[in-house]
């Protein structure tokens, strides 16, 4: 325990910047290290875990929403029970008991944030982006949803209800965006590669359709 | 399940020393619970190293957006959904 990080933490810090490790960084090394010297986990089982994440991204998502896009009775059961509805595709929903689709409307928008932590739906979606643990976002997204969307970029709009959904447990959220307009001719793959990240995490839309020539 | 789908609901404001899942600005609010996810092992135990058990019953819990955020200028229609633990949810008359 040579680089036990050992004063108890509550006061502020100057804005870490890249050329420092960041606080967060060196108390988790400080953890780890501690676990595996009381034979809590090896490094072999934190290695596999960070290859596990690292290897997930948004494609598996995208496949989700694309195949519930062109087939309605998937779609039933995507929002029915989204872990057995990505097994179907032969995807790994991760290890939360409960996934559930959010499906947005033409009268309903859903964001998902997680504002203790950052519960996120990794198996499905990859690892989280910055913003998603920062808490400007974290805070923003339950106190002034529309505000935050707005700088996404994202205006829903008066007639539309913002549902923010705050993942405090053992659930995991995943936005299923509406089918962009011009895209019925679209293959269910070429959909897929519409579906982005932060369509499925609600702060945005899903790609336009290429415009055909 | 003590809830189901409708019911109203107010969320404890009470004191809580060590983890815990309900965030503070929930506390002392009232919502419709919305969807009974089942039962959840307790993440207040498990934070200790303990197995979780009894599981507890998870629901997620609806509020308006307005009651929550009365100074922010939130739409009429905005809600927040959450889920929230059996023991931290009151019956409300």
């Amino acid at each position: 325990m040579s680089d036990h990080h050992d004063h108890g933490h509550d006061h502020d810090h100057a804005p870490v910047t890249d050329a420092e490790e960041p606080e967060a960084a060196r108390r988790a090394r400080a953890l780890e290290a501690l676990l595996v010297e009381r034979g809590v986990i090896e490094r072999e089982d934190v290695r596999r875990g960070i290859d596990w994440l690292v290897s997930r991204s948004p494609t598996d998502g995208a496949r989700l929403v694309a195949r519930a896009w062109v087939d309605a009775e998937f779609r039933e059961r995507l929002l029915a029970d989204a872990r057995s509805a990505a097994h179907e595709l032969g995807l790994d929903p991760g290890p939360s008991p409960v996934v559930v689709a959010l499906e947005n409307s033409a009268r309903v928008h859903h964001v998902v944030v997680c504002t203790l932590c950052s519960c996120y739906p990794r198996a499905l979606l990859g690892p989280p982006p910055d913003w998603y643990k920062s808490l400007p976002y974290r805070s923003r997204a339950v106190s002034e949803p529309r505000g935050v969307l707005e700088e996404f970029g994202l205006d829903v709009g008066d007639k539309v209800e913002v549902r923010v959904v705050d993942s405090t447990a053992d659930i995991r959220y995943l936005v299923v965006p509406r089918r962009p307009e011009g895209t019925e001719e679209l293959s269910e793959e070429e959909l897929a590669a519409l579906v982005t990240r932060d369509s499925m995490i609600g702060v945005a839309e899903p790609t336009a359709p290429p415009v055909p020539a | 399940m003590r809830f189901s789908p409708g019911q109203t609901v107010r969320v404890a404001a009470r004191d809580h020393r060590g983890h815990h899942r309900t965030p503070g600005y929930l506390q002392g609010r009232t919502g419709v619970v919305e969807r009974v996810h089942g039962a959840f092992t307790n993440p207040e135990t498990r934070a200790y190293g303990a197995d979780g058990l009894p599981r507890l019953a998870l629901y997620l819990v609806g509020f308006a957006q307005r009651d929550l955020f009365p100074d922010r200028e939130g739409h009429a229609g905005d809600r927040l959904y959450a889920d929230v633990f059996e023991h931290w949810l009151v019956v409300v008359a």
